[in-house]
């Protein structure tokens, strides 16, 4: 079977199928057609929750002895209880509902009622019976711990990923991202970017594919699911010819990023946490060009403290030893949500409260990260950068509160280095008074996805805009180029962090612009400096 | 029917472990079993049922057997208890 989408990057990846197992597990209840079936499919799913029961208690047997061992037979005891059993088929039957649906109401119940007992012992059964019914529910919906089915690496298939899913994969499984909706511009794209693996968007892939083989194509956008010999045999080939590709692209490692002329410009890498510093160093990058301090918030249950996030600076500063780290503050809000800032639903999160307006007005979180940052840029060379500036003031604003933190890190005594101060320029309004921010700050950073999205009003998480979104527009163009002009004139230098950095097609107009650097994905940057070697501004 | 009235000696009282292997015993019989306590009568091979009776030291039940064998199961049973619980 072949589904064709949209690739959202190029590659061939060939492995067993496997989707995606969503962690928290919300039980829906769906009208059922045939009661049977779901009574027969409530019967396998308890027998197989028995059987894990039995394997957990043969395991609990060995390891802490009987007594310890006997919850998981007594757990066995209560998923063949009649009145346990007679509840979820009751339920199916009567109401005609799913299996999902009647275990976890039956569970419910029945827990309520130990719950309201008035003996302690018997009111902690309660979690007994819910831990079965999740047990069972579990099995009927596939559960897996980690989210990936499998222990070797495999093309994950998914309705969509958000970024706090992604931030908990085990990256080392997946082969290539498939997935049913999402966009050229989704997290997980750039995610496949940074990981330099295939992916594909827009694949309506069926339900029953788990565990066949199946080939990514990134290069026309395609799935094949369950390939024949001969195609196999053709996609090795392709794989192995890419493969060389990259190795050539190796050679580059530790070239200039010089043209035929004799220009050159500072080519960095974007990444999104601690651990891609690796990648960034395998690749040559000569710096770290957006650094997006999300990672922390994301990973993390509550307000990330100063000591975990300095620590975290501080080593990907010492990793790249005295090469420049640009770490962005704080970029929540709009797609990236966060429980515990407890920020209100809104109609249009991408023009809504984030990034540097949540900072301007939760000072003590802002203030907790700048010092992690500040402390931290006394073990390397680090320079900081705000996102989602669209007035002069709030630049002002903010460069008052890095002074009081200055000077609360002068007065303990604590030492920090010297940092450049930068903007992001993603908004129209900030390119229109580029002439005026020149004069406050060290440097620019174009951000060209939110650039985009907001000068062609383009939302980036809506695939059915696809069409309608263009990279190349004019107007972006002539506002990286006004960015440049009124950057160099005010003694900021330009920098571009954006997707569009990395697009080759451009690298020639970026350099007879004038831009001083260009920050990619780890994976991008030997592409990139391949063509900025065989680009002649003579010409 | 056969039928006998037991004290709980065990100061945790009727929980799940042994709770589990009495079930387990009664279910074996073809009987009608069931446990009381306070009047209320529940179905002694139903776990759920037999652990929501929340029966702590010193509490008396009352088993009923009622059908086959029902000399043999409340014989077992009252073994088993005294043993147990």
């Amino acid at each position: 079977m072949e589904l064709i989408g949209k690739s959202v990057f190029g590659g061939v990846a060939i492995g067993k199928l496997s989707i995606y197992q969503k962690q928290d597990n919300v039980v829906k209840r769906q009208k059922i057609e045939d009661t049977e079936a779901e009574v027969a499919r409530f019967q396998t799913a308890k027998e197989t929750a028995k059987e894990q029961l039995g394997q957990l208690y043969e395991k609990a047997l060995k390891e802490v002895g009987e007594a310890n061992a006997m919850v998981f037979e007594v757990h066995q005891m209560m998923l063949d209880d009649l009145d346990y059993v007679e509840s979820v088929e009751n339920i199916i039957r009567s109401q005609g509902v799913n299996a999902e649906y009647a275990v976890a109401t039956t569970g419910d119940n029945f827990s309520q009622m130990f719950a309201a007992m008035d003996d302690e012992y018997m009111r902690g059964r309660a979690a007994d019976i819910k831990d079965i019914s999740n047990r069972v529910v579990d099995v009927l919906s596939g559960v897996v711990a980690g989210g990936i089915n499998s222990t070797e690496p495999v093309i994950l298939l998914a309705e969509d990923l958000a970024p706090s899913e992604t931030v908990q994969l085990d990256k080392s499984l997946v082969l290539s991202f498939v997935t049913k909706l999402g966009s050229t511009n989704s997290h997980t794209a750039i995610l496949a970017r940074t990981m330099n693996i295939p992916a594909l968007i827009g694949i309506n892939y069926p339900e029953d594919v788990e565990g066949k083989m199946g080939i990514v194509d990134g290069f026309i956008g395609k799935l094949i699911i369950d390939p024949d010999e001969e195609t196999l045999a053709k996609y090795r080939k392709k794989k192995e010819e890419e493969e060389e590709k990259a190795r050539l692209l190796l050679e580059l490692k530790g070239k200039e990023n010089v043209t035929l002329d004799g220009t050159k410009i500072n080519l960095y890498a974007n990444i999104g946490s601690v651990g891609d510093v690796a990648d960034v160093l395998k690749n040559d990058a000569g710096g770290i060009g957006l650094f997006r301090s999300e990672f922390l918030y994301l990973e993390s249950s509550d307000y990330p403290s100063e000591e975990e996030q300095f620590k975290a600076y501080r080593t990907v500063a010492e990793n790249m030893a005295g090469k420049k780290v640009i770490i962005r503050t704080l970029d929540i809000g709009a797609d990236k949500q966060v429980d515990y800032f407890d920020l209100k639903k809104e109609d249009n999160p991408a023009m809504g409260y984030r990034a540097i307006r949540i900072c301007l007005e939760r000072v003590d979180v802002f203030k907790t990260q700048l010092r992690a940052l500040w402390r931290a840029s006394y073990y390397g060379k680090i320079s900081v950068m705000f996102p989602m500036i669209i007035s002069v003031d709030e630049v002002h604003r903010i460069k008052e509160i890095v002074e009081d933190v200055k000077k609360e890190l002068e007065e303990q005594g604590i030492p920090y280095g010297e940092v450049e101060i930068g903007v992001m320029i993603e908004t129209p309004a900030a390119v229109m008074i580029t002439e005026e921010l020149a004069k406050e700050v060290d440097f620019f950073s174009i951000g060209t996805n939110d650039l985009t999205q907001y000068t062609l009003a383009i939302d980036r998480q809506n695939p059915a805009l696809d069409n309608f979104y263009d990279s190349h527009h004019p107007a972006i163009l002539k506002m990286i180029q006004m960015t440049v002009e009124n950057g160099h004139k005010g003694g900021a230098w330009v920098g571009i962090c954006g997707e569009l950095g990395a697009d080759t097609t451009l690298t020639e107009t970026f350099l007879r612009m004038g831009v001083d650097e260009l920050s990619v994905s780890p994976s991008r940057v030997l592409s990139v400096r391949n063509a900025i070697r065989n680009i002649d501004l003579r010409k | 029917m056969t039928e006998f009235t037991y004290t709980i000696t065990d100061p945790q009282g009727v929980h799940a472990r042994p709770a589990g292997i009495f079930v387990k015993e009664a279910a074996s019989f073809p009987c009608s079993i069931t446990v009381g306590k306070d009047g209320k009568d529940v179905d002694a091979k139903r776990i759920l049922g037999v652990m929501s009776l929340g029966v702590k030291q010193g509490e008396e039940i009352v088993v009923k057997c009622d059908g086959d064998q029902e000399a043999e199961a409340a014989e077992k049973l009252e073994a088993f208890l005294k043993e147990n619980l």
